[in-house]
């Protein structure tokens, strides 16, 4: 499975490493000097949390769906809810619902403490079911 | 607006920290008043390697960045700001190898908060990749307004 993200040259540029355990995914971007994007604070680019929330969302959609086409996002909402700092972030995702079209994910990252998240994500992908 | 703001901070902020520079985002000018980024399709961006289509997290990037653009761009000026939430539809594939442009509206501004919508597209605005509808909080320094309202209402 860790094969999924380093497949995805954006998954690569962000440098996620994907750990899987049973049938959950957790990724984690390291921390590096270009996810900043306020060098004042310093704090990551939203942006790029966002991204990983995303990533994580769509690889335990892979998962759960194995397919030869990756999962495609419909729409995402993120919600900001701390800064980020400049160390590494984990995210982990879980499908909330999965129809034979189209799945419903939600997705936390966080940096030092599971139960402080820095965002979260909620999401739908498309299911490439025939 | 000044000029300085529209031709040098703006560029600064559409560009200037370590995230956006590595990402290759430019700042395109403003278009009936509203800001436009620029960013240049390239194979490290990629989210699909079967199809060359950019990742959903970069447009998500995009959208995000130049919505703070368009709430500094209200303001006049630059002010501290995080954004709060963003909702992105993502309405088609990008075209690969394609720039991609991305424009925004700060469409409420209120003292608090900045009501924005955006949209990233190849060409044609009418024709979106995808479109976003966010909200960021302003962190303002108090004013000698704000100091006095809150003498008196302390008082």
């Amino acid at each position: 499975m860790s094969d999924l993200l380093e497949r995805i040259p954006y998954a690569r540029f962000l440098d996620l490493r994907t750990l899987v355990s049973g049938d959950e995914i957790t990724v984690i971007m390291p921390f590096a000097d270009r996810l900043i994007g306020n060098p004042m604070l310093p704090a990551l680019h939203g942006g790029s949390t966002a991204a990983l929330l995303e990533m994580t969302a769509m690889a335990q959609v892979a998962l759960a769906f194995p397919s030869p086409r990756l999962p495609r996002p419909i729409n995402v909402t993120v919600a900001y809810l701390r800064t980020g700092r400049p160390m590494n972030v984990f995210a982990r995702a879980q499908i909330s619902r999965a129809g034979r079209r189209v799945a419903h994910v939600q997705a936390e990252a966080w940096q030092e403490t599971r139960a402080e998240p820095i965002a979260s994500l909620t999401a739908h992908f498309l299911l490439d079911n025939p | 607006m000044h000029d300085s703001f529209v031709d040098t901070i703006l560029p600064q902020l559409a560009a200037g920290s370590a995230h956006t520079g590595a990402l290759g985002f430019a700042f395109d000018g403003l278009h009936e008043g509203e800001p436009r980024i620029r960013v240049p399709w390239r194979k490290d961006l990629v989210g699909d390697p079967d199809t060359g289509v950019i990742a959903g997290g970069l447009v998500t990037t995009l959208l995000d960045h130049i919505g703070g653009l368009a709430v500094w761009t209200a303001m006049e000026e630059f002010q501290p700001i995080a954004t709060l939430d963003l909702r992105v539809d993502y309405m088609r594939a990008a075209r690969p190898r394609t720039n991609l442009l991305a424009q925004a509206k700060c469409y409420r501004l209120t003292p608090t908060i900045a009501f924005v919508r955006a949209w990233a597209f190849e060409e044609d605005p009418s024709d979106p990749v995808a479109a976003a509808q966010s909200a960021y909080v302003l962190n303002r320094p108090p004013t000698a307004r704000d100091a006095a309202a809150k003498r008196e209402a302390t008082a």
